[in-house]
């Protein structure tokens, strides 16, 4: 089943896209699929939580996200433009549970 | 001025491999490196981390897989020039290219071959206002010759292992450091993290955790920086002459972009029907630096790559001649040091 996501680009766009949940994708490369972002600009080290180029904020308070793992609250704790409600797209898998996120990508650093 | 058959420009898996495709051919490699060590980002970001997809490997892990090729190559003898960065690139009128470091150094051959992967790594730089502005005055993103803080006070800003280490360098040569982070948790080997909790109970290093540098502040060069601790939000200065902010590498394509090459992506367009030429002839770009319809960005395709383009740089270089392809089963390997390396011939013998 495809659920559906509403992602922020970095120049405030808005976009809807749906994401397979039976391909094994995270939240960095359903964004690098739709290209959300330029190439080389978003899942840089790609997918293994060493570059933060795939952060982005959560908006929706009523998803339930995986919780983060040392690699992840490492890398945050290192990376930029850091709020509360920041995650790496790369450690979030797409799940039925995802339906409907609104997640801000935030800026390049 | 150093001269080869082969410029190969990035030191990652794809251009060390170039060289053995290249020596088979008997071409010279050399290869440039802005990182101090060969490996590109297997040596840089994930050494330790397991690689499943190399041909003929279960399992190697980054680093190992970095050593079995410095192994392999090692007949071949690339020369390096390494933690500098090529940054200009300039057709001579004998037809060969050279290509400049950012110290200077001169490189000239009749081909080029681009390995750059993701390009060049460029320190993240913290968002601060001015911080351009002290960069060579005070702003450091790396440390080349530690003897330069001998008897200055240095701030070190970071929660990994370059933070961790150099406050540890650092600590003997200056005459004071502190190590300000985000957090009380810092990230890198435990030898390091448990040095600097040493180092800090010998009154050695000052710790500020956690918190966060707001401003520089300084009229010709840094001389304070102004903190915020995130627990308790209070703020201070912080006097200082030197201010060392290690928050990682990022990618980037860098100088390369200015070469005149045709870029799609944030990478180099390539004929990928034929050789992997750049839109100027002699050029080539293999590995993760290039794009074509259907690129992969995977190892063992940047390694097709390479032995492709060097049989394009062969023609080029010897237009009279007609190469012969020959498996290394059936020619060994003839290193230009010398070695050789050959199948042990069968026996051949009756048995009664």
């Amino acid at each position: 089943m495809d659920i559906k996501l509403k992602i922020t680009d970095r120049e405030g766009k808005r976009h809807e896209v749906d994401a397979p949940t039976d391909m094994a994708l995270n939240l960095m490369e359903v964004m690098h699929m739709n290209e959300i972002a330029p190439e080389g600009t978003i899942g840089v080290c790609g997918g293994m939580a060493m570059c933060a180029s795939c952060q982005c904020y959560i908006s929706s308070n009523d998803i339930d996200l995986p919780e983060m793992q040392m690699e992840e609250e490492a890398m945050l704790s290192e990376a930029f433009y850091v709020k509360e409600n920041s995650r790496l797209g790369c450690q979030i898998p797409i799940t039925e549970d995802l339906d409907g996120l609104e997640v801000t990508l935030a800026p390049e650093s | 001025m150093i001269k080869t058959d082969i410029l190969i420009i990035g030191a990652g898996p794809t251009g060390l491999f170039t060289v053995f495709e290249a020596g088979l051919l008997k071409l010279k490699c050399h290869l440039i490196d802005g990182l101090p060590q060969p490996g590109g980002q297997l040596a840089e970001l994930y050494p330790k981390k397991p690689i499943y997809d190399i041909p003929g490997y279960p399992e190697v892990s980054a680093a190992g897989l970095v050593d079995n090729l410095m192994d392999q190559i090692k007949p071949f003898q690339p020369g390096f020039t390494l933690g500098e960065k090529a940054t200009d690139l300039k057709k001579l009128e004998n037809g060969n290219f050279l290509v400049t470091t950012d110290e200077g150094t001169e490189h000239e051959a009749p081909i080029v071959a681009i390995a750059g992967g993701l390009g060049s790594f460029e320190p993240r730089k913290p968002v601060l206002e001015n911080l351009d502005f002290y960069e060579k005055r005070g702003v450091h993103y790396m440390v080349k010759n530690p003897q330069e803080f001998e008897g200055q006070d240095i701030v070190i800003a970071g929660g990994g292992d370059s933070a961790l280490d150099w406050s540890i360098v650092l600590a003997d040569i200056a005459s004071k450091v502190t190590l300000i982070h985000r957090r009380n948790e810092f990230r890198g080997a435990l030898e390091s993290v448990d040095r600097v909790k040493e180092l800090k109970d010998m009154g050695k290093i000052d710790l500020i955790t956690p918190a966060e540098i707001t401003a520089i502040q300084g009229k010709e060069k840094v001389e304070a920086l102004s903190i915020q601790k995130n627990d308790t939000k209070e703020e201070f200065n912080l006097p200082t002459d030197h201010f060392i902010p290690l928050f990682g590498l990022s990618p980037k394509l860098g100088p390369i972009a200015d070469w005149g090459l045709e870029i799609e992506k944030n990478a180099i367009k390539v004929d990928n029907s034929l050789d992997y030429q750049t839109n100027i002839p002699g050029i080539y770009a293999i590995g993760d630096v290039n794009t074509y319809p259907g690129k992969l960005k995977l190892i063992l395709c940047g390694f097709h790559e390479a032995t492709m383009m060097c049989q394009s740089a062969y023609q080029r270089i010897h237009p009279d001649k007609k190469y012969v392809m020959k498996y290394t089963t059936v020619g060994g390997v003839t290193g230009f040091d010398g070695s050789k390396k050959q199948a042990p011939k069968a026996v051949v013998k009756s048995l009664d």
